[in-house]
């Protein structure tokens, strides 16, 4: 803070133009998931991480449902080959919609599809699902890649989802969310009559990290 | 003037075509047994009107062709009519339309069976009696379709020849003086053809949906490619992109001899945009980044998710990717709670399970273990029992010690635990 106000001081003292006002970048659009308080921001990355069963995938296909009930063309860069369709087509997903592309395990792959997708336009939300690769792995991963994504989509009306274990899009993305088990469902009796009724997730913005969590219920397909 | 061709009980039109086109360019093939054209211009040629159709009759008659009957009038409609009633050689003078005509029965008009029926209750059988009945009167009882009957039957008529359509062949080879091995000096020579057959759709106001490539190869046999496209296009640089992307996935096994592109023509799409359509890819860019990411990913790999109608768990099949267009009168009404959704292990994890009493009380897999602290199941699934791949399983949600939740299954056949998917 103290440095954005010395380089203020400067910039005026250069033009000599004193009381510079600075125009605040206008807030992102943000394109809704279906969950409140978890909208994604259009034209910027947006990092989805936690540990397996966690809510991610919950998350992005609620984001696909909702991308896709607005007419929107989403493509889904499966770097694991792990996306049911059966899960989005219940969640409400318009699968005639959304471009689903398996990598087979190949995250050089993902980032390079993710790239051509980006640069192709016209699509509402890229999800990169790099959810089942090592952390090991994902954090081999250059920043360059990940801030080569942020300049190719700021300034188009498209949102950028990647979901993994490990937060790796790090300062490329705007925002940054930590999802949490928050338990499971169930119904009836044990050995008897239960039933899966769902799961339990919290969801803690981590960038910015100002805003509170949000936790809410992913209820299991009948 | 207009002269009518017509050989009762013909099927093919073309030899009476051909003798037309001795007299005249401008023809229409009225019916299979009919045709008409324009003789407009001929008196310098053949000399009277009468000559003209006399000299149609030994043109006719050298042709082989059975009872053709030849007519000369003023309209196209006369001509016809004239030719299909009578035998011979007909001139009806201008202005004689309506006399000329008049005798002949009210089939040769060829009206719809339900007015032909009412003309018969009234006991109208010729032009004459038809033409003879007040027009006002015949189009408020029959009609827009009767009023056109009741000028036909007048010998009125100014319609214009409509000619057939050409059929265009949207096709080019090339033969090759030296075999080439590389893709580089083909793209060059596809670039030429392409270029080619799209100004060719271009005036023919076409675009194309399917390229066919055939490469004739040297000691193999013919390398053929076909891409079907989604939306038709007439570009040829998205055309040359494509097949050049599709020759480098697909790359023929010998040097190339010769080569031929053919197009097949369809209407350009018509796309209304709207200031509150979402936006969506471009079609020709999409198809380049689709026919890309193929390239990276492998045949097959990319595409639209469809679910197949059968039980089998986790059937899926993947369709060309081509997003409907959007509706900008559709809302969204979405408004459902999040469901909890899997993620697949393709192929399923094969799974070391502790079962005392038949239900799963210890898991241990690759990277996956612990104690089974909930479960729901088994739930009994079969099916497809009359192919080779019939399955058989008993399916359990399980919770682990560690909050993981996954769904698990039990062959039947062979008794093998395997870990299908995780609720994430």
């Amino acid at each position: 803070m103290q440095s954005s106000a010395l380089l203020k001081a400067r910039i005026e003292a250069f033009l000599g133009a004193p009381h510079l006002t600075w125009r605040a970048r206008p807030a992102p659009e943000l394109l809704p998931t279906g969950i409140p308080g978890l909208e994604l921001p259009r034209g910027a990355i947006s990092d989805v991480y936690g540990p397996p069963c966690s809510g991610r995938t919950s998350l992005l296909t609620a984001a696909l449902a909702e991308a896709t009930a607005r007419q929107e063309v989403c493509a889904l860069i499966d770097a694991t080959d792990s996306f049911e369709p059966a899960s989005a087509a219940a969640a409400g997903s318009d699968l005639d919609r959304i471009l689903w592309v398996r990598c087979g395990g190949r995250p050089d792959k993902a980032l390079k599809i993710a790239d051509l997708i980006i640069q192709a336009g016209g699509f509402g939300l890229v999800a990169l699902d790099l959810a089942g690769i090592a952390p090991a792995v994902a954090r081999r991963i250059p920043l360059a890649s990940w801030y080569r994504f942020r300049r190719a989509i700021e300034n188009t009306p498209a949102a950028m989802l990647i979901i993994e274990r490990e937060p790796t899009a790090k300062a490329a993305a705007s925002l940054v969310i930590e999802m949490r088990r928050g338990g499971v469902e169930w119904s009836g009796a044990p050995d008897c009559s239960r039933l899966l009724r769902g799961l339990r997730i919290e969801a803690v913005p981590r960038k910015p990290a100002a805003r509170e969590s949000v936790r809410f219920d992913a209820r299991a397909s009948a | 003037m207009f002269a009518a061709l017509h050989s009762p009980g013909l099927s093919d039109p073309a030899r009476l075509a051909e003798c037309a086109a001795d007299f005249s360019p401008r023809i229409e093939i009225t019916a299979a047994d009919t045709v008409t054209f324009d003789i407009s211009g001929l008196a310098h040629l053949f000399g009277s009107t009468k000559d003209i159709a006399h000299a149609l009759a030994r043109r006719t008659a050298g042709a082989g062709i059975a009872e053709c009957r030849v007519a000369v009038a003023s309209n196209p409609d006369a001509a016809v009519h004239a030719a299909r009633g009578t035998a011979g050689v007909t001139v009806v003078a201008p202005g004689d339309e309506a006399r000329t005509l008049g005798p002949l029965p009210i089939a040769v008009l060829d009206p719809p069976e339900e007015l032909a029926e009412t003309l018969a209750r009234w006991g109208i059988r010729t032009l004459a009696q038809l033409a003879a009945l007040p027009e006002a009167g015949i189009t408020e009882r029959l009609g827009t379709e009767g009023a056109r009957l009741h000028r036909l039957a007048r010998g009125a008529g100014g319609r214009p020849l409509v000619p057939p359509q050409s059929i265009t062949v949207f096709e080019d080879a090339l033969e090759l003086e030296h075999p080439i091995t590389l893709l580089e000096p083909l793209t060059f020579l596809l670039g030429r053809i392409l270029n080619d057959l799209c100004a060719k759709l271009d005036a023919h106001g076409f675009a194309a949906h399917e390229v066919r490539l055939t490469l004739k190869l040297e000691n193999a046999p013919p390398h053929e490619r076909v891409l079907r496209l989604p939306y038709p296009m007439r570009d040829p640089k998205a055309f040359l992109k494509l097949v050049t992307l599709d020759l480098d996935t697909h790359p023929p096994p010998a040097p190339i001899l010769a080569l031929a592109l053919a197009m097949e023509p369809v209407n350009p799409r018509v796309v209304q945009h709207g200031l509150f359509v979402p936006l969506a890819p471009e079609p020709q860019k999409l198809e380049l980044t689709l026919a890309r990411i193929t390239k990276i990913a492998g045949e097959g790999n990319a595409g639209a998710a469809e679910i197949p109608d059968t039980h089998r768990p986790g059937a899926f099949r993947i369709k060309p990717f081509a997003p409907p267009p959007a509706d900008a009168h559709q809302k969204s009404t979405r408004n459902v709670t999040p469901r909890a959704a899997a993620r697949v292990f393709r192929p399923a994890l094969r799974a070391d399970i502790d079962a005392p009493n038949g239900r799963p009380a210890r898991i241990q897999a690759c990277g996956i273990r612990g104690a089974v602290i909930a479960s729901a199941g088994p739930w009994r699934t079969s099916g497809d029992w009359w192919r080779e791949d019939t399955w058989s399983r008993d399916e359990w949600d399980i919770a682990l010690s560690n909050g993981a939740l996954y769904r698990i299954y039990r062959d039947r056949a062979s008794g093998e635990w395997f870990i299908e998917a995780a609720y994430d």
